[in-house]
């Protein structure tokens, strides 16, 4: 596609802006289900347990909000014509939005809600071998940055704005993989099996540096039918939006750091002046 | 230890010598990383985001060391939160330890980076040499005042306890 296709495509789409697909209703309405059925969970539970975090209310709904946004509306609609909106949708679905969806811990307020032998059915699963493994910080971040470049490096990307199917799975596997690199990560929420401070952070930095890569190779080196200078912008803004939502994740990471590792009162030995 | 020049956390802070060099150390990388995004890609625009030149190793060098020292940023300065909470802080050394990793990085960047990876230079459409000399001197300069501020900063009780 020639840039002049671009442009009049992208002038297309403010004339019809308007105008909601039936899916995109759909979705929303989707959207705002979960949010009430979180608010929903939480109050009920809130009578037998410790009242759930305001926070994590205002996580949920702006994480959910991230994901409404880039697939749906102006934004999505733009993104399969315009690269770097596309960018600002893929750091929405795929690090933004699982970051605060992390952060609203759903699982806690899943298991708390849910009757006990329901529960432990659920906890069992996330204790099996599959779950075991793929919440792996390296099978998480192998998922998450590998997909990325497979997705951008091969006919996947053109063939994603041809297909329904591959559309869905696409943005399906952005999220899902985006979701789990970050609780395989912070472990906010209830996690399987927490690793240690050093494997999560040595893989944080890898995968970090696996994104600014293929932020910087982007830049040089579009993806099919992306013209130059939309390959420029969006690869810049994959690189200083990646390392902003990064920010956090390292910041959360330190933190859990500084807090296990505070002196205990066992080894205190007062020293004499 | 009983002169009133001796710092009160002398025996905690020799204890945690090597926690306040590496506290130093990730700080001097991230600092002088910071620097170079900040002052010399964004305010300056002296370096480029990418460069026609850059070989493939560099792509992959120059992605590693700046999620390092985002990282090592953001590391160290909880690192520093730590050594005060255990009253174990030592300014000098740690001092030491920034002006050997940053000194490090910078040096890297000059040499390996800028000269034969070909990321980028300092400096476009200007005669790069005497940029390069500026660069590469201040980075040795700062590892050699790192390195005498370590050497003076060694523990002199051999006491091993490490605490992690």
């Amino acid at each position: 596609m020639s840039s002049h296709s671009f442009h009049h495509h992208g002038a297309g789409m403010y004339e019809g802006a308007t105008v909601w697909h039936p899916w995109e209703w759909i979705l929303s309405f989707f959207l705002a289900g979960l949010i009430l059925l979180y608010w929903t969970a939480a109050a009920v539970s809130n009578r037998r347990h410790r009242i759930w975090p305001a926070h994590r209310y205002v996580c949920w709904i702006a994480g959910l909000t991230c994901i409404g946004l880039s697939l749906a509306g102006p934004l999505a609609r733009l993104a399969p014509a315009n690269f770097p909106v596309h960018m600002l949708g893929h750091l929405l679905l795929g690090m933004l939005g699982p970051l605060l969806i992390a952060f609203s811990a759903p699982m806690t307020l899943l298991l708390r809600s849910i009757n006990v032998l329901f529960a432990r059915k659920i906890s069992r699963l996330l204790k099996s071998k599959l779950v075991h493994c793929i919440s792996h910080p390296l099978v998480a971040a192998l998922l998450n940055i590998g997909g990325l470049w497979i997705l951008y490096n091969t006919g996947l990307f053109t063939a994603m704005h041809s297909s329904l199917i591959l559309h869905i799975a696409v943005h399906f596997h952005v999220f899902a993989a985006g979701y789990l690199f970050t609780v395989s990560l912070i472990c906010v929420d209830v996690v399987p099996y927490r690793r240690s401070f050093r494997l999560r952070a040595f893989i944080l930095i890898i995968a970090m540096a696996g994104h600014g890569i293929l932020s910087k190779y982007l830049y040089a080196h579009p993806p099919d039918g992306v013209p130059s200078e939309q390959a420029k912008l969006g690869g810049m803004l994959m690189y200083y939006g990646g390392d902003a939502v990064d920010l956090v994740l390292v910041l959360w990471l330190c933190m859990q750091w500084y807090r296990s590792s505070r002196p205990r009162p066992a080894s205190f030995h007062p020293i004499p002046d | 230890m009983k002169s009133s020049k001796t710092h009160e956390n002398q025996p905690k802070r020799s204890n945690y010598a090597e926690r306040n060099l590496w506290a130093g150390i990730l700080f001097g990388l991230g600092l002088v990383g910071f620097i170079d995004e900040v002052v010399f890609h964004q305010l300056l625009h002296w370096h480029h985001f990418y460069d026609k030149s850059t070989s493939d190793i560099g792509l992959v060098s120059d992605g590693l060391f700046h999620a390092f020292s985002w990282f090592a940023t953001i590391g160290s300065t909880f690192l520093i939160a730590d050594l005060h909470r255990r009253n174990a802080f030592w300014a000098k050394r740690w001092i030491g330890g920034i002006l050997l990793g940053g000194g490090a990085f910078q040096l890297y960047d000059g040499i390996i980076q800028h000269k034969w990876m070909r990321l980028h230079q300092i400096r476009y459409n200007v005669v790069i040499r005497p940029y390069d000399w500026v660069w590469n001197l201040i980075a040795a300069g700062m590892i050699i005042a790192g390195i005498i501020l370590i050497v003076r900063t060694r523990n002199r009780v051999p006491s091993r306890k490490a605490a992690s």
